[in-house]
């Protein structure tokens, strides 16, 4: 369903080219407002309708197969946490969805390995990664390698 | 052209596209590089961009080790299954080791993981697959990848790399163009990790009007890690294992969840069980090791994907059409249709508004399954993509050669889709390919083997002029026709990507032609994609649009090419239902249980293919 905007809600912003995955939303230069240049490189991923803040863009499903009369409309909210999603049919059924997208407050949780300590020598020596062996998994357990797993790569034909 | 030309000089680590390989690439950088200067280069905006732009609904690969789930070598295994043997075994191994660290710190960092209520462990929906809650996964590893960065540059297309002039065949940044300003950006770096992504839309897709844009993987997936390291000289390897996929009809909205979680089946037109029926006469193909019903029932041996996808097809082909799912019963659980209809709408929304648009309801009635056009790329379940060294812990002497994850091009790294033989990373795998890639890439510039690279201004001159010739071109020609794009001297990218599909789909085994070809197409089909390229001198951009239009075709080209060579050397049919060699429909195990290899000289463009040996991972009991 490619997208397309709305001429009385868009304000011109620019949020959606600003996402766009694909370099599809751009501004009018008439009209000043935004609009899908290339509908058959849309590929639906509605990062333009999460993005955009007078809710100025929905989606017309891709016309070489779907029917007309039907909508489906997100509210992605980053203080909550959440995103609700509401399908309405071509037959005139609803139906809601609502589901977490984090569960800690943006931009909190992911810490700074500039200021993270240095790895020593020996961890770079080793076959570790950060934060390992710690998480991988969660106790005292240790990197897999050939020799704990009692393996060998052998040449040859096995199934 | 009025373009500013801007250098960023002196960088240690260069990422060029931050999908999930990419951003795990610069976030792990920062860790055994603390002093090191790391930029991306993104063609797209960091926050929604590579295959996970829209979000997923599980993660396809996790071990569980923690609860004694599974192992590392028991994951390499099903890999080995699923892809008819053919799997760089050290590399899965060691991704599958390390992946679990990378999935626990996602949960960390805020990613909804779904719990199983009676043993706090993930939720699985199979044995690989947890659920998650996934809408926002890229904007969290975008979020974690900007925290190590020192610069991000969105909107940058990359469409080159930079060869070192003063040592031969060692790396030295990459160049492109920002596809807002136009400005040209050269990238001098002392290493690339390239996670550029695979490639959609190469092949005729089988929606060509709008829905051409409803690819099952993304279509900013351009080919372009393949473009990139082909057109630098580096080695490919397992590029003719193109993927076909089974997904719901025209949204190509995923089954995964639906047939592991929902326990939805396939029936075909009539209501009747089919895979069966095809299995005597395809075991006959492929041989008893490689497809045993009655020991896969018994012992939950998985049956390849690409041998169901060959009872689809063939069924679909015998008259006894549509294939559906059967999803009527689970659909009745409340619970269940909630997961069904989340699943679509956290990675796949259009399946969403097209079941809208045409009143399907799983509940009421069994929606209508499909093959694909197919698709070239290495983290699903396929492993297309670059030829690298494996960890020196696990690696034999021909998988090693020096650094973890490095390219046969010294300082070029890879990760998700651009390294080659490591299929079923998924996203999980492909952020921790790229964390693995930037450890080795730390430690490649701390040995001081990234000193001295010099980059000529004769390079960076040339690449400037190849850049923008599109558009120069266009200037040059458009007012010599009245108005339209039917011009003598030019094609658009369009025009050309039409005609690339067009070939791949009828020379190069697309769906059109059942997946079929031979010696004889493949032959043809190479023909024409060189004489394609000479037309790629002569593409038309009218703005900085199409000129994104225009590089991105050209490492699809460029793919293409390299996925027709592979295809033309095995000479064997080791995946029916991915794909058929017409004259030689047997698999091979005698000459062909060997991983292909290429290399395209960057002087002359021929390709040399050659056999790469194959390692399994063995138990003691098996020695």
């Amino acid at each position: 369903m490619p997208t397309f905007v709305y001429m009385t809600k868009c304000d011109g912003c620019g949020h959606c080219v600003d996402i766009c995955p694909s370099d599809i939303m751009h501004i009018d230069p008439t009209y000043r407002r935004a609009y899908n240049i290339e509908p058959n490189m849309c590929w639906e991923c509605y990062s333009c309708v999460k993005a955009c803040p007078q809710d100025a863009i929905d989606v017309r499903g891709y016309a070489d197969f779907a029917p007309l009369g039907h909508s489906v409309r997100v509210k992605r909210d980053e203080e909550k946490g959440t995103i609700a999603w509401k399908i309405k049919f071509r037959n005139g059924e609803e139906k809601n969805f609502l589901s977490p997208i984090t569960t800690k407050p943006w931009g909190t949780a992911i810490p700074q390995l500039a200021d993270a300590p240095g790895p020593s020598q020996e961890l770079r020596d080793s076959q570790l990664l950060y934060s390992e062996p710690e998480f991988l998994r969660m106790d005292d357990g240790d990197l897999h390698t050939l020799e704990s797993n009692g393996l060998t790569l052998k040449e040859g034909v096995y199934y | 052209m009025a373009y500013k030309t801007i250098i960023e000089d002196d960088i240690d680590i260069l990422v060029v596209g931050a999908g999930l390989g990419g951003t795990g690439a610069a976030w792990e950088a920062r860790f055994w590089g603390q002093d090191k200067k790391i930029i991306i280069a993104e063609k797209a905006n960091i926050d929604r961009s590579g295959a996970v732009a829209q979000g997923l609904y599980a993660i396809n690969c996790y071990m569980g080790t923690r609860w004694g789930e599974n192992n590392p070598e028991d994951h390499v295994r099903y890999a080995r299954i699923d892809l008819m043997g053919m799997v760089r075994e050290d590399l899965a191994f060691d991704m599958a080791r390390h992946v679990d660290s990378t999935v626990h710190q996602f949960e960390e960092w805020g990613l909804p993981i779904m719990k199983n209520p009676k043993t706090g462990t993930y939720l699985r929906e199979g044995r690989w697959q947890i659920m998650i809650h996934g809408e926002s996964y890229k904007p969290i590893v975008a979020e974690a990848a900007k925290k190590s960065a020192d610069k991000v540059y969105n909107r940058i297309c990359v469409t080159h790399l930079l060869m070192d002039d003063a040592k031969e065949n060692r790396i030295a940044g990459a160049v492109g163009f920002n596809v807002r300003t136009g400005n040209y950006h050269v990238f001098k770096s002392k290493t690339v990790i390239c996670g550029a992504g695979g490639a959609s839309n190469i092949f005729k897709p089988r929606s060509t009007g709008e829905g051409m844009g409803r690819t099952w993987y993304a279509p900013w997936s351009s080919g372009s890690a393949y473009g990139l390291m082909i057109e630098a000289g580096a080695k490919m390897t397992q590029m003719e294992n193109r993927i076909v996929l089974a997904r719901f009809k025209d949204g190509y909205g995923p089954v995964g969840a639906y047939f592991l979680h929902l326990k939805t089946y396939t029936q075909n037109g009539m209501g009747e069980e089919y895979e069966s029926n095809w299995f005597p006469e395809l075991q006959k193909m492929v041989g008893k090791e490689y497809l045993d019903p009655e020991a896969s029932h018994l012992t939950h041996r998985p049956i390849p994907t690409c041998l169901r996808n060959h009872a689809l097809i063939n069924e679909v082909n015998a008259g006894r059409g549509p294939i559906h799912m059967v999803t009527m019963p689970a659909f009745q659980d409340p619970h269940l249709e909630e997961v069904g209809w989340e699943n679509f709408l956290g990675m796949t929304v259009g399946q969403a508004v097209l079941w809208a648009a045409t009143d399907v309801d799983p509940k009421n009635e069994n929606p209508e399954l499909t093959t694909s056009e197919p698709y070239v790329m290495g983290s699903h379940a396929t492993g297309c993509g670059g030829w690298c060294s494996g960890p020196e812990d696990v690696s034999p002497p021909e998988y090693f050669w020096g650094y973890n994850r490095m390219m046969t091009i010294e300082g070029l790294f890879g990760a998700g889709d651009a390294v080659g033989g490591t299929p079923h990373a998924f996203s999980s795998g492909s952020f921790t390919e790229g964390r693995l890639a930037a450890k080795a890439a730390c430690k490649y510039i701390d040995d001081g083997k990234g000193e001295g690279i010099t980059v000529s201004d004769e390079q960076i001159d040339r690449r400037k002029e190849e850049i923008y010739k599109p558009l120069v071109h266009y200037k040059t020609y458009r007012n010599e026709i009245v108005a339209g794009d039917v011009n003598p001297h030019y094609i658009n990218p369009s025009q050309g990507h039409d005609r690339l599909q067009k070939l791949m789909d009828e020379y190069c085994a697309g769906v059109t032609v059942n997946y079929m070809t031979n010696e004889k197409l493949l032959n043809i089909g190479l023909k024409k994609l060189r004489i394609m390229e000479e037309d790629l001198e002569k593409l038309a951009a009218k703005d900085l649009h199409e000129l994104l239009r225009a590089w991105e075709l050209k490492h699809r080209h460029r793919t293409s090419e390299c996925v027709t060579q592979h295809t033309l050397f095995r000479k064997e049919t080791r995946w029916p239902g991915y794909y058929y060699r017409g004259d030689h429909m047997k698999l091979d195990d005698d000459n062909w249980h060997v991983l292909t290899v290429s290399r395209r000289d960057p002087e002359t463009g021929e390709y040399t293919m050659e056999k790469a040996p194959l390692y399994h991972l063995v138990g003691d009991e098996e020695k």
